[in-house]
């Protein structure tokens, strides 16, 4: 996982570019109509920088494989990532000065709903077109806006994928709920609690945690209650040392959470305390995706690494996004709304099955699974395999 | 709410709350003692804190990719990261005073503060820096040993593990050296001339820099101990975990009264039993009301209540005598 030799990689790379280019076939035409850039935000430092990096890495491979047909228009396509660190105020910062920069026609981003809702009511003001590939928070589309699209599923859903699982597979009759405060991991755990208790699973706590290190406190009162099930609305990061010090701790309860433990980071952490654990995802992992095989592979080639859950989305979010702008400069016009409207109309037969959206931005089908954790072995996170998968439409809005 | 279930888990959290305790006295010391002899907050000690639990993991994973980690006996492993994450803190806490504040230690008092606050901005992204090229890595984990999460279970609610035994005496038996070291010696008796007047000590041939240095480094080491102990007992650092426990281990040495060496093991000790107390029972005792999550605030509102009518600290008023 150096980023080394992939910062390396990419010098070389850009260095055999400059080199290539009097070679194009069309260089006059290179960039001779101005310049189109695609901004990606995600965190690309900090504790969920796996996940960040591999949504830019993915619009990278994207942008590289797709801009053919805009280049041949004459136009230079570029990919600029901004880290917004996970961080709602670095988030809408960057924002702030992505408006700024007219060149910029999409945003492919975040991963972090807390931090994609302030940013997307900035991105909003210009009507600049968001996709997201991550942010599962119902609110992210509900608010109607014409700019904002998710090629994920919806918290909502995936809540009640993971009561149903629980219940169902799992035989669940007591449940723990820990979540961590922000907006996706307490929404989440919201709609799962909701679910569980008309399903009649005896929810024993419902606890909200910002604790990064010492989980003591919190594991006590749950050996003691001792429920089938704990389930960790949040991420990763938070989760793992948590799942760990539990397990430390003797506590026998199985682990089950959502898409936010999807990184190969929780099983670096936790080790052994989560393998066999259930998490349900509204990103199946590449490797399971029938047309993702050579996304993969290229992507393995180019970057030395497995793609991290997200990758594949931020891939088709960046195609979908060239898709539209290739037909609004097609058309003649190119305003960031015209390319906003031209999204919500694109259709494209992605590596993660065929998107098309609905009137909100949603997903009209988006895929939800149950997967289990393999190994504790980090580097064969790829090989969870997958329990259970639906397609299920977005819900209407209420 | 379950009045045998609030009985139940009694001895637990109470154990949680005392290992915590000690964890945040050792950082405190590092706060009272400089603050002892130099009235002056050293804000960066939290970094100096987590600089040790970092040397720790480095040494610990070291070991581990040339197969020493299972090779060589537990105790003396856990005794090599201490003895490593103490000399790291305990240096790096010298280097920062030799920088930082002695060019500053005549300017007005604020100045130093600000000071110190720019060195921990600085350390905790220096450590970031660090880590990012050396390992890529934002969070460190702590490697596993076997040993050290075997548990005893006492009671059907209540069981140690060996890694809580194992903070809890490397705690006390730093204290108690830590003890020895000031009351006993000529040193530790230096150590109290200067916090008692640094010109009448130094009339008296009291190297007064030696000393301050060495209060920093005493001070340092004990904040790398804490580190590393810190480390083992919840098992993921990253730079900036060291922010939280020092503003906590802060306010202990404020609570137990600043400038005390035995204040600040009180200190901690009771604000580590008011936190864990306080994240265990909230939710149980409000019936989910008020979670976990308010655990600080409850835990500093007891502070402020026993500030008003300690402003001194729980110790500052019995004992004269400061470190």
């Amino acid at each position: 996982m150096s980023r080394y030799p992939v910062r390396l990689t990419a010098a070389l790379l850009a260095g055999l570019a400059l080199v290539a280019l009097p070679a194009a076939p069309n260089p006059e035409a290179q960039g001779s109509k101005g310049t189109i850039k695609i901004a990606t935000q995600s965190p690309l430092s900090g504790g969920q920088a796996a996940l960040g990096e591999g949504i830019k890495l993915g619009a990278q491979l994207a942008i590289e494989k797709f801009r053919g047909n805009l280049v041949k228009m004459g136009y230079k396509v570029e990919l600029v990532p901004f880290d917004d660190q996970a961080k709602p105020d670095v988030g809408v910062a960057n924002a702030k000065n992505i408006i700024a920069d007219k060149e910029i026609l999409a945003v492919i981003g975040h991963l972090n709903s807390g931090v994609a809702i302030p940013a997307s009511e900035v991105y909003k003001e210009v009507s600049l077109v968001m996709i997201s590939p991550a942010n599962t928070n119902p609110v992210v589309t509900d608010r109607g806006y014409l700019n904002v699209n998710r090629v994920c599923g919806r918290d909502d859903v995936q809540g009640v994928v993971g009561s149903e699982f629980a219940r169902g597979t799992m035989k669940t009759k007591s449940v723990y709920i820990i979540h961590d405060k922000t907006q996706y991991g307490q929404g989440v755990a919201e709609f799962f609690k909701a679910d569980a208790e008309k399903k009649g699973i005896k929810v024993l706590g419902f606890e909200g945690t910002e604790e990064k290190s010492n989980f003591d406190p919190i594991v006590t009162p749950i050996k003691a209650k001792n429920p089938d099930v704990i389930y960790f609305g949040g991420i990763y990061d938070q989760a793992a040392p948590f799942f760990k010090q539990t397990r430390e701790k003797g506590v026998k309860s199985k682990f089950l959470g959502p898409d936010g433990m999807d990184s190969s980071d929780l099983t670096k952490i936790a080790g052994k305390a989560v393998v066999g654990m259930y998490y349900t995802s509204a990103a199946g992992p590449a490797s399971a995706l029938p047309k993702a095989k050579t996304f993969v592979e290229d992507f393995k080639k180019k970057f030395g690494k497995n793609p991290e859950p997200y990758a594949a989305e931020a891939y088709d979010a960046t195609a979908i996004a060239l898709k539209a702008i290739e037909a609004a400069a097609k058309s003649g016009k190119m305003s960031r709304e015209d390319v906003a409207t031209a999204v919500r109309k694109t259709k494209h037969n992605g590596i993660t099955g065929d998107i098309e959206f609905d009137a909100k931005g949603d997903r009209k089908k988006a895929l939800y699974f149950v997967l289990q954790v393999a190994s504790d072995d980090p580097a064969k996170w790829g090989d969870n395999k997958i329990v259970k998968q639906l397609a299920i439409a977005a819900p209407e809005k209420k | 709410m379950d009045f045998q279930l609030l009985v139940d888990i009694f001895p637990q959290v109470f154990l949680d709350g005392i290992i915590l305790g000690f964890m945040y006295a050792l950082i405190a010391l590092g706060y009272t003692m400089v603050y002892g002899v130099l009235e002056f907050i050293n804000f960066a000690h939290s970094e100096i804190f987590i600089v040790g639990a970092f040397v720790g993991v480095e040494l610990l994973l070291g070991l581990k990719s040339v197969g020493l980690l299972d090779g060589l006996p537990w105790p003396l492993v856990l005794v090599l990261a201490l003895v490593a994450g103490m000399a790291a803190s305990g240096l790096l806490a010298v280097t920062v005073e030799r920088v930082a504040y002695r060019p500053l230690r005549h300017a007005p008092r604020l100045i130093p503060l600000i000071s110190a606050i720019g060195i921990s901005f600085f350390l905790q992204d220096l450590i970031r820096l660090f880590e990012s090229l050396w390992r890529n890595a934002f969070n460190l984990v702590y490697p596993t040993i076997d040993v050290l999460n075997v548990r005893f279970e006492l009671t059907q609610t209540l069981d140690v593990s060996v890694k809580s035994l194992v903070v809890i005496a490397a705690a006390l038996l730093m204290l108690w050296a830590l003890h020895v070291i000031v009351n006993r010696t000529k040193i530790g008796t230096a150590i109290r001339a200067v916090a008692e007047d640094q010109a009448a000590a130094s009339l008296m041939g009291i190297n007064v820099n030696r000393i301050i240095s060495l209060t920093f480094l005493i001070g340092g080491a004990m904040g790398g101990a804490a580190g590393v102990l810190f480390g083992v007992q919840y098992g993921l650092i990253n730079p900036y975990t060291g922010f939280i426990p020092g503003l906590k281990a802060f306010t202990a040495a404020v609570l137990g009264g600043i400038g005390n060496i035995p204040g600040a093991m009180v200190g901690g000790l009771v604000l580590g039993l008011l936190e864990a107390f306080a994240a265990s029972y909230l939710s149980l005792l409000t019936g989910g009301a008020f979670g976990a999550e308010y655990k600080d605030i409850f835990a500093f509102s007891m502070l402020i209540v026993i500030l008003i009518f300690r402003p001194k600290g729980l110790l500052g008023e019995i004992v004269r005598e400061r470190a």
